[in-house]
């Protein structure tokens, strides 16, 4: 028999309804588990008590005949979702002993979907990073090795880093993630695992700790397309609370996943084979995908999206200015942490309290961004990212616009690199998000699934996109990658 | 553009975050770099195009101006590093 903890979803699902094991026992497997792998460091506050109450809950519900969609599957959240009672630290010191008087709604709704809580999942420090190097709590560990390399511990990716090791190390069976410019498929295409970051809008941001709202989403990580589309059912839906979350209908995403991508147009963006820059591996890894869905019967067509390669500078300008905005908050008066010394003025506590409280990264964004919207500088910095950011925009609707259904793309331009190789160099880093950050910029919904391994011996994803509210056709095409890709690599360090 | 070690001591308190001296050349380099990888958006033509200050295309929904919650100074301050009879306290301020 398969271990609990190898399951998917939709298997526990049907083994929970057949009555083949309870939610207790599943739960408990993956609690042991979370010991026997604490080294990954993918949990900053694991809740085992609280996972167990509420498989409890699960079993009661089963037996009566009310399980939900997610009911007694036990999952990670990440710490950026505040959680009635149970710290929430979004990976920073400034809010290492906040614990929220509320619930976010997507969590939430993953509670009342039946979901159990077996902890908060590790991240880089307010979601700003690529490789959950910069959280305060240590970076969370890749289960993954390169082959004959198992002692270069590699990141995970980031900024849902402790998410995705979570998921990949079968220490939970999905995980929440957030994505503002890849922090749910960089992470998810670094562990081998399937990540979706839906259209902006929804998922509703309320108690989500901010990091730039106007590109913040929250999204599944999952082992499996239907697993990804089964949590993403749960999590997503209008709420009033969030005055940006969409007032659509909520499709059934496992339903789409099987229907195939027959006829269906896939744009192949010639920009994402920058003459500089794909390796030959990566670039044969995203022509098998292309191959792969014309099997599957999809047409493949050559489409431009001029304005890719200002993606990124256009990011690193409105993400940082709202980070810088948001982040103000945390000044020392009404939560976290405060540093005070005997005669301090009021602006001696903000300035203190923030400089000990804050990690160099975050410091750097909010420093970037005070300058971008600075007097003097907003037009020539915010104003035109703005404009740039339009641009971006109009390339995907005219792509859409002109027949594509879905486009793929790598999601990374390299596989997982080890802790420490990249951290001393910002814009380095910033590149790990090359293709992933356009897509956010649009607000357009992308998946990640693994399709293959590199020479290395390490996951490497490919990138679906669709149109805005169509997760469906991109979880179709995902769906027809994953049967044709036959993913079945297991971390190095789950073998025997 | 460059930033002078001056600019980025006022960037820094406008942003009230301490930095030590010692550290305003270092930083100063860091944001430097990273302003002038940015620079390169000065090559697209942004003539007549409009600033996108949200991707989704809606308006803003109305809500009726009520109080929809509250009630509960204790759980509101119940986070804060000082706090006496549902009030934040901070250290006094004289201008």
């Amino acid at each position: 028999m398969t271990a609990l903890t190898d399951l998917t979803i939709a298997e526990a699902r049907a083994g929970l309804a057949a009555g083949d094991f309870t939610a207790t026992e599943l739960t408990e497997a993956h609690l042991a588990a979370m010991e026997a792998r604490a080294g990954l460091n993918a949990y900053i506050t694991p809740t085992a008590e609280r996972a167990l109450a509420m498989a409890k809950t699960s079993d009661a519900r089963i037996h009566a005949g009310q399980a939900g969609t997610m009911e007694g599957i036990p999952i990670a959240m990440k710490d950026l979702f505040c959680t009635n009672g149970v710290r929430t630290t979004a990976g920073s010191t400034i809010l290492g002993t906040f614990v929220p008087p509320y619930e976010s709604t997507v969590s939430a709704k993953l509670w009342d979907a039946g979901a159990v809580l077996l902890g908060k999942a590790n991240q880089d420090e307010f979601a700003m990073g690529s490789s959950n190097e910069t959280s305060a709590f240590g970076n969370a560990v890749n289960p993954w090795t390169r082959a004959g390399d198992p002692d270069t511990t590699l990141v995970p990716g980031g900024s849902s880093g402790g998410s995705a090791a979570a998921v990949a190390g079968r220490i939970a069976m999905a995980a929440t993630g957030t994505d503002t410019g890849g922090s749910i498929r960089q992470p998810a295409s670094f562990c081998g695992i399937v990540g979706l970051k839906p259209t902006y809008g929804r998922c509703s941001r309320w108690g989500i700790v901010a990091f730039a709202s106007s590109l913040d989403q929250a999204g599944p990580m999952a082992r499996t397309v239907t697993d990804t589309a089964i949590m993403m059912g749960a999590m997503a839906g209008h709420d009033p609370q969030d005055s940006t979350s969409a007032p659509v209908a909520v499709p059934d995403f496992a339903a789409a996943v099987e229907q195939g991508v027959k006829g269906l147009k896939v744009g192949i963006p010639k920009e994402y084979r920058p003459e500089q820059g794909l390796s030959p591996e990566i670039d044969a890894i995203w022509a098998q995908g292309m191959a792969m869905l014309r099997d599957a019967g999809a047409e493949t067509v050559d489409i431009s999206l001029p304005h890719t390669k200002y993606a990124l500078p256009t990011y690193y300008i409105i993400a940082p200015a709202e980070a810088s905005s948001n982040l103000a908050r945390y000044d020392g008066v009404r939560y976290g942490l405060r540093v005070l010394e005997e005669g301090d003025s009021l602006n001696d506590m903000y300035c203190k309290t923030r400089a000990a409280g804050f990690g160099a990264e975050v410091k750097r964004r909010i420093l970037i961004g005070t300058y971008a919207l600075s007097a003097g500088y907003y037009d020539a910095y915010y104003l035109k990212a703005q404009k740039v950011r339009t641009l971006i925009a109009q390339d995907f609707k005219a792509a859409f616009d002109g027949g594509v259904d879905v486009i793929l793309t790598p999601t990374t331009p390299s596989a997982a690199f080890p802790i420490g190789a990249e951290i001393d160099d910002p814009v380095t880093m910033y590149l790990n998000d090359v293709f992933t950050v356009p897509t956010s910029l649009a607000g357009l919904p992308g998946l990640s699934v693994p399709v293959a391994l590199t020479s290395e011996g390490l996951p490497q994803g490919l990138q679906l996109i669709g149109r805005p509210f169509d997760e469906e056709t991109v979880l179709r095409a995902g769906r027809a990658l994953e049967k044709a890709a036959g993913f079945t690599a297991k971390p190095r360090l789950l073998e025997g | 553009m460059s930033l002078d070690k001056e600019t980025v001591h006022r960037i820094a308190f406008l942003a009230r975050v301490a930095v030590p001296d010692d550290q305003l050349d270092p930083l100063s380099r860091e944001l430097s770099g990273i302003l002038h990888w940015i620079e390169q958006l000065g090559e697209v033509d942004t003539t007549s195009v409009e600033p996108m200050t949200s991707v989704a295309e809606m308006t803003l929904p109305w809500r009726d101006d009520v109080v929809t919650d509250g009630g509960y100074p204790e759980r509101v301050t119940a986070n804060a590093p000082e706090s006496q009879d549902g009030f934040y306290l901070v250290p006094k301020v004289v201008e």
